[in-house]
């Protein structure tokens, strides 16, 4: 089974996360970059699927020339090699042009199924794998706590606000993972200095046909006016409890009428 | 004037509270028509409701397939009933498969989209709350129509009775709508409480809750109260309680009117999902706790004597 797990580099979000004041994209410069967490569970799968039935895996990102830290990160859990889209037009690209750049990365590789993670924790939308799966003609199987293959057969179960529901489909299929499929693996030394020598292919969109007006400011078909740092919550009363705490609560419960 | 399309979200018979946010939305930008998309059958008795809360038609994109295969189905009956009307702007909910079938949407009419929506504007200047809270972001649909997904517990939804007419809408499926299929929908007991995103009050417990017998000290608070249960995810992968019910970066994001957080020291990964709460409370037995730095009201001290202690206070004041 061939295998593309989609890779995003964000901005750490267990640290202070900013936006440019002159193009109100994400300040790359000043955070930490890291993995898009939810990726990392993707990886997993995709090693355990390939540990069970064979294959290959490859990562795939899009991203400025810093992704390749990510890359490499990525590569050291285990997968076999990676493609990095990088392409100076490709800056203010939004989601709609994101999904344009990596369908056509993904025809490209021809793989049996694309993971992903279920969201990035920078934009949180949700949105790529089905914008995928839209301009590849796959099935999408997202959101999913569990993932089951069976020769060309897959079925996940789909978290809900319900509960969960039962999707299958056949390859080819672009599945997204919450962090409930797995644990991840942490690289081994044996992994890291392997991932130095992997091969990681780049692409430019000359390579993957797509024009360049399609994509970047100029493609872009969503644009940020202005942005503005939240005021910070400030801390309000705080009462040490010495037998009455409960009472206290339900006091200022009823003082502001929830009770 | 324009209509505005409101994508419905139902369940069981029920109109869910953030489609009458939508639809009170809706009419500051237009003329309000809701859109069912189900099974048949499945619009009737929803379109009481959604008069209530100012939908001037009922649109009823309904088939067997629509509801045997995800999301695909959805997006098209939409895309072809945009293609129809022509609306000023797609007004769907900020859920997993709303901001799917945005997502398709947007491939489709190569359509820009905006998710986590928390206001919009009759110019079509969205408001978005982004990186946990932390940055408010104004941005707009530069190519098409206003195509949005709006977080539940934006807005209070207000009525304005109008009288609906339904509408039926043939849907035409393509080949590739149909390639995932559901086989199986199994619901989570969640009691009679509300849903967590939507719910007004929340009421979650963290590792300080100790076990998942202990739970259920939260979960009585949260039935007096009302409220949803959420936990946070060192709760969640103890084992405590079920992943469907984590509140943060990576689990539900919740913009109740209270927020309680027990045993919860309030790590960047929980607050990620609770700290746009109206009004914020905690209890934890450290005074040092992060939680505390955004809460309104805290207390200090074992939860295990502080909640059942509220609880029984709240019985007595009945």
């Amino acid at each position: 089974m061939k295998i593309v797990v989609l890779v995003k580099q964000v901005p750490d979000s267990g640290a202070e996360r900013n936006l440019r004041a002159d193009d109100n994209t994400v300040d790359r410069a000043s955070a930490n970059n890291v993995i898009n967490e939810m990726d990392e569970y993707a990886i997993e799968e995709a090693l355990r699927l390939q540990e069970a039935h064979g294959g290959e895996v490859t990562v795939l990102t899009m991203g400025p020339e810093r992704a390749a830290e990510s890359i490499r990160k990525a590569l050291s859990m285990g997968p076999d090699g990676a493609v990095h889209v990088i392409d100076d037009a490709l800056a203010g690209t939004d989601a709609l042009g994101t999904s344009k750049v990596l369908a056509a990365a993904i025809s490209e590789l021809a793989p049996d199924l694309v993971i992903s993670g279920a969201e990035s924790t920078d934009a949180r939308g949700q949105v790529m794998p089905h914008m995928l799966a839209e301009r590849l003609g796959f099935a999408a199987l997202t959101g999913a706590r569990k993932l089951t293959v069976e020769g060309s057969q897959l079925t996940v179960e789909r978290q809900t606000e319900e509960g969960y529901e039962v999707v299958t489909a056949a390859t080819p299929a672009i599945v997204s993972v919450w962090d409930t499929i797995n644990e991840p693996r942490y690289p081994s030394f044996k992994g890291i200095m392997a991932a130095k020598k992997k091969p990681v292919a780049t692409k430019s969109l000359a390579d993957l046909g797509v024009a360049a007006d399609q994509v970047g400011w100029a493609g872009a078909a969503t644009t940020v006016l202005s942005h503005s740092k939240r005021p910070a919550r400030s801390a309000g009363q705080k009462v040490a409890d010495s037998g009455e705490g409960g009472v206290a609560l339900v006091d200022y419960l009823s003082s502001e009428k929830f009770v | 004037m324009a209509e505005v399309l409101v994508v419905v979200e139902s369940s069981g018979g029920t109109v869910k509270k953030v489609t009458l946010e939508m639809l009170t939305l809706a009419r500051s930008l237009g003329e309000p028509a809701a859109v069912v998309l189900g099974a048949p059958g499945t619009a009737a008795p929803l379109v009481d409701k959604l008069g209530e809360y100012g939908a001037v038609k009922v649109y009823a994109a309904e088939s067997t397939e629509i509801d045997e295969h995800l999301v695909a189905p959805k997006a098209t009956a939409l895309a072809q009933l945009v293609k129809a009307v022509s609306p000023a702007a797609v007004l769907i909910g900020s859920t997993q498969e709303g901001k799917e079938i945005a997502g398709r949407l947007a491939v489709k009419l190569d359509n820009g989209v905006l998710t986590d929506v928390v206001e919009l504007a009759a110019d079509g200047t969205a408001t978005q709350v982004a990186f946990a809270g932390s940055t408010i972001v104004k941005s707009k649909v530069t190519k098409g129509l206003p195509l949005v997904t709006v977080r539940p517990n934006s807005l209070t939804p207000s009525p304005a009775a109008a009288s609906p007419s339904m509408e039926p809408v043939e849907v035409a499926l393509a080949d590739t709508d149909k390639l995932a299929v559901v086989t199986k929908r199994v619901a989570e007991a969640k009691g009679a409480r509300p849903e967590l995103t939507e719910a007004s009050i929340v009421v979650s417990g963290g590792r300080g809750v100790a076990s998942a017998e202990n739970f259920k000290i939260i979960e009585e608070l949260a039935d007096l109260l009302g409220a949803a249960v959420g936990a946070s995810r060192a709760a969640t992968d103890s084992g405590f309680y079920p992943h469907a019910f984590q509140v943060g970066q990576t689990g539900k994001t919740v913009s109740p009117q209270l927020y309680i957080a027990v045993g919860i020291s309030g790590a960047i990964q929980h607050r990620a999902g609770m700290q746009t709460s109206k009004t914020i409370v905690a209890v934890n037995k450290d005074t040092e706790a992060p939680i505390f730095e955004l809460a309104d009201f805290g207390v200090v001290g074992d939860l295990n004597q502080v909640v059942p202690q509220a609880s029984e206070e709240i019985r007595k004041r009945r």
